[in-house]
């Protein structure tokens, strides 16, 4: 492990840089939960990495050896950054969660390689040693960061394919089991390989081992709804951090230590809190309830539902006081924000105050209408938080509901059998009128039947988000 | 037990890293509005690519062609990790600022 070194300036000049890396990357996460302050913090913490990344290609040492291979380095960082910054400026908004997906797969695909190149050579040298088993810190280290980063590795990817709609979900029963004998077996794998004699050159444990913690990371997501891939991209990110933190154990690495460990103790933070706002336990959403019971709420049968016509819509949106609108992921998807943001200029010009409702998991992620709203330069002020937002919704007008289902369901209130009861949701029907813009009457993302849909208060207006606004609009501006 | 303790003793400054940054990490985020859960989300993840400096100490020191090819591999995959990351934050975030104005 970490030997005893001698002094040069260079390493000391290498251990202050992971130092002053370490300390970027705690103002720069601090900064990043401050709206104010977050674009700057984001980028202290990407200039610790900086220095860290080129102050060990600079001055790192192993046994007296600097960093060697030099060119091929360089191409490697040129070719990762040139295609991680297309993909990121290319990427629409709305395809941003699935973004962060892969990159966090990436990092644990890293993490798993580097134990995996680790390993042959640690057994090479205890065999050589004559060392008995490969307990120790080392072993340690490099079977959790290969399981932990291959877990991560592959269900990011699962998580991917399933935000982009190219994935199903598989919630068989048996998945539960099976997904936990395989929890089981990479854990008792772990040990067996810690304890074995070390041979040079028998690489087959590893590999397997390997294997199977790839496996495990489909199992895991597999069975887990698309709605709350949020969480698992959450949950997956700290075990990426986890995983970093092991090569940081690993190589007696200051900086990849704290790194990890921050992100992996801040994201599991960040994980509960995310499955707060849907007032639901980590364990819920993993084990996965969601779905499962989704098949009990049949009440919708039967029911009738209103349909209001476009120049009525309009009519009664110009000649009201207060609008709120409630947006949702299908909004995003249909591009609609920008009119949207048109749809309230427009009635803010007969002066009708509009504002936006947004519920904590609007859109895919946490935050993400915020964000997309923001593309469409909807001024921060009309974006309103649940809990304002429903306490004026017993003197609003009309509420809009576009795209959204789920977020203003009530059965998350009235129905104890419904997978999103207790959920909090925004109270649309406090409101005067509802209008409930949608495709179809096909049920929201979580699959759970929407009762507000057949209220008396409210009236549906069919068609797609974009198109029906546009209409909207030019129906509004011909009055 | 006894070797559990040799190898708290042995590890010790890790240990302690490792115990302080967990606290720390929890208080750090621990007052974050849910507007900024997926900034934030995506910001710890651009972090979390700092396991690249691993790669680039495994490649720098590769001594057959099979660990240098691994090797360069996973720099390309560290380096997605923490480019990628911290411009898809920066993107998010350059629209927050926008709005203010």
């Amino acid at each position: 492990m970490e030997t005893i070194q001698t002094f040069t300036s260079e390493l000391s000049i290498l251990e202050i840089s992971y130092l002053v890396a370490s300390v970027l990357f705690i103002l720069g996460l601090k900064k990043l939960s401050h709206p104010a302050t977050a674009r700057a913090g984001n980028l202290w913490a990407a200039a610790g990495m900086a220095a860290a990344i080129l102050f060990t290609i600079l001055f790192h040492q192993k046994e007296g050896q600097p960093i060697g291979n030099i060119i091929w380095i360089v191409v490697a960082l040129a070719i990762g950054s040139f295609i991680g910054w297309y993909a990121s400026i290319k990427v629409k908004m709305t395809a941003m969660p699935q973004m962060v997906s892969i990159f966090n797969g990436m990092g644990g695909a890293c993490a798993a390689l580097i134990s995996l190149m680790e390993f042959p050579k640690m057994q090479n040298m205890l065999a050589a040693e004559g060392v008995g088993n490969m307990l120790g810190g080392e072993g340690i280290a490099i079977l959790l960061g290969l399981m932990i980063g291959g877990v991560s590795f592959a269900g990011s990817m699962i998580a991917f394919g399933k935000l982009d709609g190219r994935i199903g979900d598989i919630k068989h029963p048996v998945l539960r089991i099976v997904n936990l004998t395989f929890l089981v077996v990479l854990l008792v794998a772990l040990f067996v390989i810690l304890f074995m004699e070390p041979v040079a050159g028998n690489n087959l444990p590893i590999y397997l081992f390997a294997i199977a913690a790839l496996i495990y990371g489909v199992t895991f997501v597999m069975p887990i709804g698309g709605a709350d891939m949020p969480v698992v991209i959450s949950l997956l990110n700290s075990f990426t951090g986890v995983a970093a933190a092991m090569g940081g154990f690993l190589y007696g690495n200051q900086a990849m230590l704290t790194g990890g460990i921050l992100v992996g103790s801040s994201g599991t933070i960040l994980t509960i809190l995310m499955c707060k706002a849907m007032n639901r336990s980590l364990m819920n959403v993993i084990i996965g309830a969601f779905g499962v019971a989704g098949a009990a709420g049949t009440e919708a049968e039967d029911k009738t539902v209103k349909e209001i016509s476009l120049s009525d819509a309009a009519v009664l949106l110009s000649y009201s006081q207060k609008i709120y609108i409630v947006p949702g992921y299908g909004l995003a998807v249909a591009q609609a924000q920008h009119l949207c943001h048109e749809l309230d200029n427009l009635l803010a010009g007969k002066g009708v105050e509009v504002k936006y409702a947004i519920h904590p998991v609007a859109g895919r992620m946490p935050g993400h209408m915020n964000v997309l709203l923001a593309e469409a330069d909807v001024p921060y002020e009309k974006l309103v938080e649940m809990e304002d937002a429903n306490n004026e919704m017993g003197n609003t007008d009309v509420v809009i509901v576009i795209g959204a289902n789920d977020v203003v369901n009530p059965a998350a209130e009235d129905d104890p059998s419904s997978p999103i009861y207790g959920m909090p949701i925004i109270k649309a029907l406090d409101a005067k009128n509802v209008i409930v813009m949608k495709r179809s009457m096909a049920a929201g993302y979580a699959a759970i039947p929407n009762n507000l849909f057949y209220h008396p208060k409210n009236r549906m207006l069919f068609g797609d988000a974009k198109a029906t606004l546009q209409k909207l609009v030019a129906e509004i501006k011909s009055l | 037990m006894e070797e559990v303790l040799k190898f708290f003793l042995e590890y010790k400054d890790m240990i302690f890293i490792i115990t302080l940054s967990v606290f720390l990490g929890i208080e750090v985020i621990s007052h974050v509005p849910a507007v900024l859960h997926t900034p934030l989300m995506s910001g710890s993840n651009a972090i979390h690519g700092v396991v690249i400096i691993g790669a680039i100490i495994v490649m720098g020191h590769a001594e057959s062609t099979l660990s240098l090819i691994l090797g360069f591999i996973a720099v390309i995959l560290g380096t997605l990790n923490v480019v990628g990351g911290f411009v898809v934050t920066d993107r998010m975030l350059e629209m927050f600022k926008k709005k203010k104005k």
